[in-house]
């Protein structure tokens, strides 16, 4: 979608004021709810995303069940209040294939071959959107799922980077995401730099991609050091109260 | 029923007979509860609520659309809730099912029937076009009483609310603007409607340079509920009490101390006596909660 609006300015100043190279502002808090069994909420940006982990628990209906392995069931979910006009309560073509390629990504990073024939259920919920949503979702459900205690090879964390005005930048934001020429939303596994998740829409050169994922891939690294730190927080807390 | 609330209610009951309960409240007493208003950037008003560990987001969106055809001059109110899966492993993803219309709906007659959003204000113009308010329930922990934190995260969230006319100036004619000026103009200006204890803020008295305005609403009605025990009524059930309750009921009461709303729920029976104890706890109750209600919104 092509249009006038200026999305850097000639200072190379980006419309919320961060330079190119620049994440929004992140804040994660694990376990913030009482019946799941492990959760996080999470803001980014305009985004705020709550995840809970329920599991590993039975598959159900049995024809879902792998005598092998535990499958992983993320559900994507956006309340009706979080976007400018009113979306439908439930599940839409684009939230359906979100759950999907999220599930597929933490499927690879569970250590799911511990708990055949069960399900591990991840509930991302979004109250609040801003552009990013699938990131800072699967992000959240990284925190959520060592929260609930799951076995797993690496914390999963995901970062866009895209292509506006002809520059390539990190995390897109709303007027961004909207206008821009590309959008490039990446996880890894900040440990071995596997990819997780990939998906672009746009226009980019081979030369442009090859920068907007390396740049994708350092912003996953900066949103890892805060996954860690808030789970990190969480046991101090307990800790200190367990002391007391 | 399963083993552990078997378990639960010998516990819950054993205690009840000396008049405790398993978090150390009295029978009438409340969790704590918090109020936080104004938490989605996105909606037109939000508010999220605690009571004890349970959890509810209410959200509200505004639109224009057309009148029902019976009621050409009035704006149009809708009440939908979501048991989304993150709130308990028991909430299944689909439809909704009928504890989750249920509630819905009885939130929604509470605002409705009391008429706690001022519809008749919120017409454009008469038959074609009117302003619509979605009130989004979304249900984030449950630990009981989704009764309560629900209608109450509702009310916090409409009396926070700012209709959106800046937004939705540029699907107004001349004509919608003609028929609703009059109207507007008094929007903006009415100091106090009815006994509402706060004002239309952002007054501005000349339509072209319109603002958004504060939800015209009237004194709200809290609910309260209640569930049987056997012989033993508990306000504000936890989850562990709910599963195990005979029956329930709700009982919206307003400022003056009248009854607005009542449900009861369960296949369980009262008797005159066990509901009359139960209105009286909701009218002491409703006071508290009717203050920390305004307190949240800063009045």
């Amino acid at each position: 979608m092509k249009s006038d609006i200026k999305l850097i300015n000639n200072e190379g100043k980006r419309i919320d004021g961060r330079g190119p190279k620049d994440i929004r502002k992140i804040k994660i808090e694990a376990g913030v709810l009482h019946r799941a069994d492990g959760s996080c909420s999470l803001e980014w940006g305009g985004n705020k995303i709550l995840a809970a982990v329920y599991g590993p628990k039975e598959a159900v209906p049995r024809h879902t069940q792998n005598n092998l392995r535990a499958i992983v069931q993320a559900r994507y979910n956006m309340a009706a209040f979080s976007v400018e006009d009113r979306k439908r309560p439930g599940p839409d073509r684009r939230s359906v294939e979100i759950s999907k390629v999220i599930s597929e990504a933490l499927e690879r990073i569970v250590l799911t071959e511990q708990f055949p024939r069960s399900s591990i259920q991840v509930n991302i919920e979004v109250l609040d959107a801003e552009a990013g949503t699938r990131c800072a979702g699967l992000t959240a459900a990284g925190v959520a799922l060592i929260d609930a205690g799951i076995p797993m090879r690496d914390i999963p964390v995901a970062c866009a980077a895209g292509k506006i005005d002809g520059q390539i930048v990190l995390d897109l934001g709303k007027e961004e995401d909207n206008f821009g020429d590309a959008d490039l939303p990446v996880a890894i596994s900040p440990r071995t730099g596997e990819v997780l998740l990939l998906q672009m829409d746009g226009h980019l050169t081979y030369d442009e991609f090859n920068e907007a994922f390396d740049l994708a891939v350092q912003g996953c690294h900066i949103v890892s050091e805060i996954q860690k730190q808030a789970i990190i927080h969480k046991y101090q807390t307990i800790a200190a109260e367990v002391k007391e | 029923m399963t083993i552990v609330p078997i378990i639960k209610r010998d516990y819950i009951l054993k205690l009840a007979e000396q008049g405790k309960r398993t978090d150390g409240r009295s029978f009438d007493q409340y969790r704590n509860i918090e109020i936080e208003t104004n938490v989605v950037n996105k909606a037109e008003g939000s508010a999220r609520v605690k009571i004890g560990n349970t959890q509810v987001l209410c959200g509200i969106k505004m639109d224009i659309g057309e009148p029902f055809p019976d009621t050409p001059t009035t704006g149009v109110m809708s009440t939908a809730a979501e048991f989304v899966p993150l709130a308990s492993p028991d909430f299944e993803s689909g439809p909704p099912r009928e504890d989750a219309i249920e509630l819905a709906r009885v939130v929604d007659r509470g605002i409705r029937e009391s008429q706690v959003i001022q519809l008749e204000k919120l017409c454009i113009t008469p038959g074609e076009k009117v302003w619509l308010v979605f009130i989004d329930i979304h249900i984030l922990d449950y630990d009981g009483n989704l009764f309560d934190a629900s209608s109450l995260a509702a009310l916090a969230a409409l009396l926070t609310t700012k209709v959106p006319v800046s937004r939705f100036l540029k699907d107004l004619n001349e004509k919608d603007r003609d028929s609703w000026q009059e109207q507007l103009l008094e929007l903006y200006t009415i100091p106090k409607v009815d006994e509402v204890p706060f004002a239309v803020d952002e007054a501005n008295t000349n339509p072209n340079l319109i603002k958004d305005f504060a939800l015209p609403m009237t004194e709200p009605p809290v609910s309260c509920t209640a569930v049987k025990i056997n012989d033993f009524v508990l306000f504000d059930p936890c989850f562990d009490e709910e599963i195990i309750a005979d029956t329930r009921l709700t009982v919206a009461t307003d400022h003056k101390g009248d009854i607005r709303a009542m449900q009861k729920g369960l296949s369980g029976s009262f008797s005159k006596e066990e509901i009359q104890k139960v209105i009286k706890g909701a009218l002491d109750n409703g006071q508290e909660i009717r203050k920390k209600l305004y307190q949240s919104i800063g009045k």
